[in-house]
């Protein structure tokens, strides 16, 4: 389940293995939550080894999907909206649509966090994007806004500095999360600027984006920034409701693996990616963490099965 | 662009709306976007799947940017469809095609 770093290169790893799997791999729509993950909204990934000049994030994603393809894996371009783990096989629905699994890899994901103002609401797609790869491009000769102090922040920041006019970062803390490489850059760009120990509280405009409202953490003060354009990064909430109740999972929401394994809780169902970490979230983890699911549900249902070489003989096991 | 999908243009915009009876649905795109290129396939099918009931069309953006600024366009994909020649839904972002039947089918 999932279609990020970590769910391809369990696929990958699971095809080559003949487990023959199928890959839910969402559905589509211009947040992070889709198909391919949160690299679809990235432009070049430049710390993914392998790619000396770096690549860009839907190409990264395309080539995981291809490379699992051709060794077997099937897709369903769906989101899960039911499953049981409650018994074996386990069971997965998409809709009406049921399948079911000797093993279930989870790898949904993180999504990125909104405000969560009204106003924000209403003026998606007016102003307020979650894609800047997407909509940069309307944003041209005008100031606007980036929420967050992280490595997506910055990214989104430096981006969009090809279009606006100035970006203001605006965020929370007086230091940035970010990796120091992407602070260096955004700290060295004419064209943004640094709004500290700050939130956003509204986000103003009728029909379209006219400033937002903006809270001093400090002293209180509240004051206005006009900005037409609105960019939010304020970091992520695991892709984990579907899962409550049967998979363990922290406060946060993210999945609780056993140490050093994607065991969860449930005997045949793994996790990987960031769906299960919340400490390191990268492409390279992910993926790292998606193999180790793929060789731990292997090794697991070979355990469950008298004759291994018995897996690749039937025609469809899911 | 495929058989069942026009290209419209900033000089041909306004013609093609007002020509035919069914609603046409316009996606308003351009080469960069990701899930403008995920949205593609699934209006192929629509408009495979509702010929004779919908048009659907695209617009890319980078080119014709005097249409997107009048139907103030501010993020792609934003589908608008258009029934009588005047703009009667909107959506904003890449969808599932159930999600996009399910919009569209109301008024067709």
């Amino acid at each position: 389940m999932g279609s990020g770093p970590a769910g391809l290169t369990a696929a990958i790893y699971t095809a080559r293995a003949n487990l023959r799997p199928l890959v839910i791999e969402g559905e589509p729509s211009s947040t992070s939550d889709q198909p391919g993950g949160q690299l679809m909204l990235t432009t070049e990934v430049e710390n993914y080894p392998g790619f000396v000049e770096g690549i860009m994030g839907p190409e990264l994603m395309a080539s995981f999907r291809a490379q699992a393809a051709r060794f077997g894996a099937e897709y369903v371009t769906a989101k899960a909206t039911r499953v049981d783990f409650s018994s074996r096989p386990f069971g997965i629905w998409v809709g009406d649509e049921g399948y079911r699994a000797r093993s279930v890899i989870v790898s949904t994901g993180a999504r990125s966090l909104m405000l969560n103002l009204a106003n924000e609401q209403r003026l998606l797609g007016h102003g307020v994007s979650t894609c800047a790869t997407c909509d940069g491009f309307f944003f041209r000769g005008v100031p606007i806004a980036v929420i967050g102090g992280g490595d997506s922040a910055l990214e989104e920041a430096i981006f969009l500095t090809k279009f606006a006019s100035k970006v203001t970062v605006i965020h929370r803390r007086k230091e940035l999360r970010a990796s120091k490489i992407m602070q260096e850059r955004a700290f060295r760009h004419d064209k943004i600027e640094f709004l500290w120990d700050s939130t956003v509280i509204d986000v103003l405009g009728e029909s379209s984006v006219t400033g937002v409202r903006v809270r001093d953490v400090i002293t209180g003060e509240e004051s206005d920034l006009p900005v037409v354009g609105l960019f939010v990064a304020i970091g992520h909430v695991p892709n984990t409701d579907l899962f409550k109740g049967q998979l363990d999972m922290e406060d946060s929401g993210y999945l609780v693996t056993q140490p050093g394994s994607t065991r969860t809780n449930v005997e045949g169902v793994f996790a990987s990616g960031d769906v299960q970490d919340h400490v390191y979230r990268q492409a390279i983890t992910a993926a790292g963490s998606g193999c180790m699911a793929a060789i731990d549900a292997e090794r697991w249902l070979e355990s469950q099965l008298d004759a291994p070489a018995h897996i690749a003989q039937t025609p469809r096991n899911w | 662009m495929t058989a069942n999908i026009a290209t419209l243009t900033d000089a041909t915009f306004d013609e093609e709306i007002a020509s035919g009876k069914e609603p046409v649905l316009v996606d308003f795109w351009a080469e960069w976007c990701g899930p403008c290129k995920t949205l593609a396939p699934i209006l192929e099918e629509i408009a495979g799947e509702r010929q004779g009931k919908i048009r659907i069309a695209k617009v890319d953006v980078d080119t014709n940017l005097e249409v997107a600024r009048r139907f103030e366009v501010m993020s792609i994909p934003t589908l608008i469809l258009f029934k009588d020649g005047a703009p009667r839904l909107r959506m904003v972002g890449a969808k599932g095609k159930g999600q996009l039947l399910q919009e569209l089918d109301a008024f067709l």
